[in-house]
């Protein structure tokens, strides 16, 4: 790819060779050598039917299998958009659970779909039609399901944006342990099975309430739970529309949605007593998010973004399963095998290949790839060599700060040196000195008072000094990472967003304002101390 | 002089939005001097078939990388891409594999 004297203006290194009049029936698969290839992955690879068929069900079994993540009866959520990929994983989900026993998959897995159609385009007529839709494959699967639309977001609690801090789990020897377990438990059933019928449901029933019950407890504001089939009520369909309106830029759009979808699966996740979630990124897919990420100023987290599994949650670890299969092959599989999948408008529908720095890049990635066949896997394997920097703090008990957005450790650089970081906070404080304050914060005076943000009662003893308390956005923008500040500047209004996240930040900022305050006090203390035995020192 | 061919064409994976969302087109491509191959299909396609943005679809003269063609279910580069010749009854789909169809 990259030899001296090559000429890159030209056709593919593909096309340098002297091309055959290649028909179908002259080449042979290059597995079995006999049957009649229908598809090359890689360069030059043919592929027939079958030889596919066990390569494609093989990848994925693989994939769990080398990571060790998920655990025998483990309940893991697989989410759906309806499109080719994550279509594909549930039914290769299915494939796994229905084979025999020693090469079953063992999890317990429940899907779930967000209907995105307010933000994408979508009348409601065509949403009640895509869900019903949805709803005739997913009952032809018989997992249990949950249809949640993205308006369901004006109901999180805060509790979404609060890390659960767990220790690490899935070290070789626990998940031996676990799977050993598991299948002693399950001869002991089968052998009790012919005295008591129904055995199985009734336990796995009563871990499900115990799971309830544990989350209850972590979770005291989450009592309320997303609404299963319902319509989402019109003011909140409205609600959003304003929200991903007063958006400037698509790119920024297309953040916030992710952001948004991220918390709803979560929260669906925790409430549900899942602790694993399935994403159906495929390879194609991750390296344009590798590089759009890149663009976006995300460079610190592409391991969690990009990566196998992304345990930032700390409870809920998200998986990436389908991050092997290209989107060519995916497609190809479900053409062939007839995987039903649904296409819905994405936010980004019909638009122009400049409109956003994710349809740039998606461009951009395809184009070179459509040259250099390599490109794509080249920035894949790139994606799976980024080693996730050990989370500080953790170990001490101390959270570490997060972004209230993405949720990623804070990748604040405190000595505000000479980098993009710095310059984004000096930018703000020439904001915060200029005369007349030109950040649109629509809801001066008491932050935590916003209409629609509905507080509890007491929230607005507010002490801080006014300038601050003139500022809540500010503030919040200090709780967010580079990106997601970066990002923030397409979003001039405060007022539209869900209130948990509101919420949340009012506080994050109330409780830093007392550690200052409290700190204040300890600093002086310590100068006190220090100077004691300064004092007593002569006499010894 | 070539015979005139009539073949499907189908289109999926959100492509058919730019075909007022009509998924298989069955087409009968006229006799002119030079066979018909996938190239001149294009051709035909983004003039009688294509209702919008054509550059959401085709660039140069081949369609936009991300989008699939399968002749008669199976890879094009199996079969010469552009130059591969349509025989009376095949089966062209072109499948979209790009962000939000």
């Amino acid at each position: 790819m990259c030899q001296v004297g090559e000429d890159y203006g030209g056709p593919g290194p593909a096309e340098l060779q002297p091309k055959l009049p290649w028909r179908g029936c002259e080449q042979k698969c290059m597995k079995c050598k006999e049957g009649l290839p229908v598809l090359i992955i890689r360069a030059g690879d043919a592929f027939c039917k079958d030889c596919f068929k066990a390569y494609y069900v093989h990848k994925f079994r693989a994939m769990l299998g080398k990571n060790r993540l998920v655990f025998p009866g483990e309940k893991v959520l697989l989410a759906w958009s309806g499109g080719p990929s994550s279509s594909s994983m549930i039914w290769q989900v299915q494939e796994g659970l229905s084979r025999e026993s020693a090469k079953r998959l063992r999890f317990v897995p429940g899907i779930i779909y967000i209907d995105e159609g307010a933000v994408c385009g979508q009348s409601p007529e065509e949403r009640a039609k895509t869900v019903v839709e949805m709803k005739l494959i997913l009952q032809t699967i018989a997992f249990p399901y949950h249809i949640v639309s993205l308006e369901e977001v004006f109901n999180l609690p805060t509790s979404v944006l609060q890390p659960v801090s767990q220790g690490p789990r899935g070290f070789e020897n626990t998940y031996k342990e676990a799977v050993d377990g598991f299948i002693q438990q399950q001869q002991q059933q089968q052998q009790r099975a012919p005295e008591e019928g129904g055995g199985e449901a009734v336990l796995s029933d009563e871990q499900i309430q115990e799971k309830l019950r544990q989350l209850s407890t972590q979770d005291p504001v989450g009592q309320e739970e997303v609404a299963g089939d319902s319509l989402p009520r019109p003011a909140q369909t409205t609600a959003l529309m304003t929200l991903f309106s007063s958006v400037k830029t698509l790119t920024a759009r297309e953040e916030l949605l992710q952001t948004l979808r991220a918390h709803l699966i979560l929260h669906v996740a925790r409430v549900q007593g899942y602790t694993k979630v399935m994403l159906g990124d495929s390879c194609t897919r991750l390296a344009i998010k590798l590089m759009t990420n890149l663009a976006l100023g995300r460079g610190a987290f592409l391991a969690w973004d990009t990566g196998f599994s992304d345990d930032r949650h700390g409870d809920v670890v998200m998986l990436r399963p389908m991050r092997d299969y290209t989107l060519k092959e995916i497609a190809f599989y479900n053409r062939m095998f007839g995987v039903p999948s649904v296409f819905t408008p994405a936010i980004d529908t019909k638009a122009p290949e400049k409109a956003s720095i994710h349809r740039l890049m998606e461009s951009f990635i395809l184009r070179l790839q459509a040259q250099f066949p390599s490109t794509i896997s080249t920035v894949y394997r790139t994606s799976e060599k980024l080693v996730k920097a050990p989370r500080n703090g953790d170990a001490a008990g101390a959270a570490t700060a997060r972004c209230l957005l993405c949720m990623c450790a804070l990748d604040i650089d405190s000595t505000d040196s000479a980098t993009a970081f710095g310059a984004q906070t000096l930018e703000r404080l020439a904001q915060k000195l200029s005369p007349a304050p030109v950040l649109p914060t629509g809801a001066p005076g008491r932050p935590c008072c916003t209409k629609g943000t509905r507080l509890q009662p007491g929230c607005c003893r507010d002490t801080r000094p006014s300038s601050e308390r003139e500022e809540p956005r500010a503030s919040f923008i200090e709780q967010l990472c580079y990106s997601c500040r970066v990002n923030m500047k397409d979003v001039p209004f405060l007022e539209p967003f869900p209130p948990y996240i509101l919420m949340e930040s009012q506080c994050r900022s109330q409780r830093a304002w007392e550690k200052q305050e409290v700190q204040e006090f300890l600093f002086e203390e310590s100068e006190e101390e220090a100077l004691h035995p300064l004092g007593f020192s002569p006499q010894f | 002089m070539a015979a005139p061919v009539s073949v499907q064409v189908e289109f999926g994976g959100g492509a058919e939005l730019l075909f007022d969302g009509v998924k298989k087109h069955q087409v009968t491509l006229p006799g002119q001097e030079e066979p018909w191959d996938i190239r001149n299909l294009l051709i035909w396609i983004k003039k009688n078939l294509l209702k919008e943005r054509p550059e959401l679809f085709i660039q140069g003269d081949s369609v936009r990388p991300g989008i699939l063609v399968l002749i008669n279910d199976a890879d094009w580069e199996l079969q010469g891409e552009l130059d591969y010749q349509l025989q009376d009854q095949d089966s062209i789909l072109f499948i979209s594999t790009l962000h939000g169809g």
